[in-house]
């Protein structure tokens, strides 16, 4: 009996994706959706008048609408899936990490070999006229 | 309780045959009795988180294809030419507040209160399928414009990646109804409960998804 007491005091009990750590009222629980939408909204606003704006340097638009892109996929993992970087929550960031790289992994990969190739290609026009 | 327990399993100073098996039984007994592993629900949970993660892995993919072909218009139309921006607008919308309100449902299915969920879930359906059909609509007027898949590798890419997204938000609405079907006829129960988590996480990833899409595809596509 007593060493299962101290197991459950050495680990931290874990959660289940997208449950909350505390188990509060139901107003609390709306309240937290309802920051994550509000939080989430702003940026989407935001991202759409960047896009539309002239009244930036343009080719910094791309780059702004990743950033803006990447802080709402945040607000959406921790008020939405309730993902949190506490000890209950670290098998589940640990997965995410770990399918984080391979997705850069995946893009930039993808981009980079894919532009090193088009770069090293002869062009269209003259291979066609080879051909002949 | 402990120190009896020890005493019993080791008699000290009458070592007999019977000692080794009577300890060997008493500790699996004893690791059976001990609470320990993870419950159902974050076993189930966290196996769907996984397979979540491989989904995502998939649009990573669709998203290097689309972003290596972007610029491949063949003489044809770009993203700038054919995206309209209210359209994604109110697409966003859409399946932002859709997200919300399936929220709201999971939270109503936890403390079993029955007009949140319904509520909740039937404004998340509306929301969804009205999203399905403004990205129909969408779709169409695209390849009625001569801008569908096989014009240019740009288009292939733009339907494959939308597509997907599109196809996974048709089949979550069909998870929703068969969700609000299932509390219907079998309650709050445990294993429903659990189905009802994993379906309010799909929905939400579609929507960390769409996040990506409506930034990188559409709003950089006009502005570029």
């Amino acid at each position: 009996m007593s060493s299962s007491i101290r197991h459950d005091d050495a680990h931290p009990r874990d959660l289940a994706p997208g449950d909350e750590s505390d188990a509060h009222d139901i107003a609390g629980a709306v309240r937290g959706y309802l920051v994550g939408f509000v939080l989430a909204a702003g940026l989407t606003a935001v991202s759409f008048y960047l896009a539309q704006t002239t009244l930036f340097w343009q080719p910094s638009i791309p780059i702004a609408l990743s950033v803006m892109a990447l802080a709402q996929m945040g607000v959406h993992l921790v008020f939405f899936l309730h993902l949190t970087s506490g000890p209950d929550n670290l098998n589940n960031a640990l997965a995410l990490a770990f399918g984080l790289l391979i997705v850069l992994l995946l893009v930039f990969g993808t981009l980079w070999i894919m532009s090193s190739l088009d770069h090293n290609m002869m062009p269209m026009d003259k291979a066609m006229q080879m051909q002949r | 309780m402990t120190t009896t327990d020890a005493t019993l399993a080791h008699p000290a100073g009458r070592p007999h045959e019977g000692t080794a098996t009577r300890t060997h039984a008493h500790a699996t007994e004893r690791s059976s009795g001990v609470p320990h592993g993870a419950s159902t629900r974050i076993v189930v949970a966290y196996g769907f988180w996984i397979f979540l993660i491989s989904d995502i892995i998939l649009f990573a993919a669709f998203f290097a294809s689309y972003a290596v072909l972007s610029d491949n218009t063949a003489g044809g139309p770009a993203g700038r030419d054919l995206f309209e921006v209210n359209t994604v607008a109110l697409e966003t919308a859409c399946l932002l507040t859709s997200t919300l309100f399936c929220g709201l449902a999971g939270i109503g299915a936890n403390a079993r209160h029955g007009r949140l969920f319904y509520g909740a879930m039937a404004v998340t359906f509306v929301l969804g399928a009205a999203f399905v059909g403004i990205e129909l609509h969408e779709f169409a007027t695209l390849i009625e414009r001569g801008a569908g898949p096989q014009r240019s590798a740009f288009l292939s890419a733009f339907f494959a990646l939308i597509g997907c997204h599109g196809l996974h938000v048709t089949a979550g609405l069909l998870w929703l109804l068969t969700m609000m079907a299932q509390i219907y006829a079998k309650g709050y129960r445990d294993d429903i409960l659990r189905r009802m988590l994993c379906f309010s996480l799909f929905w939400h990833t579609l929507d960390i998804v769409w996040v990506a899409l409506f930034s990188l595809v559409y709003l950089v596509g006009v502005a570029k």
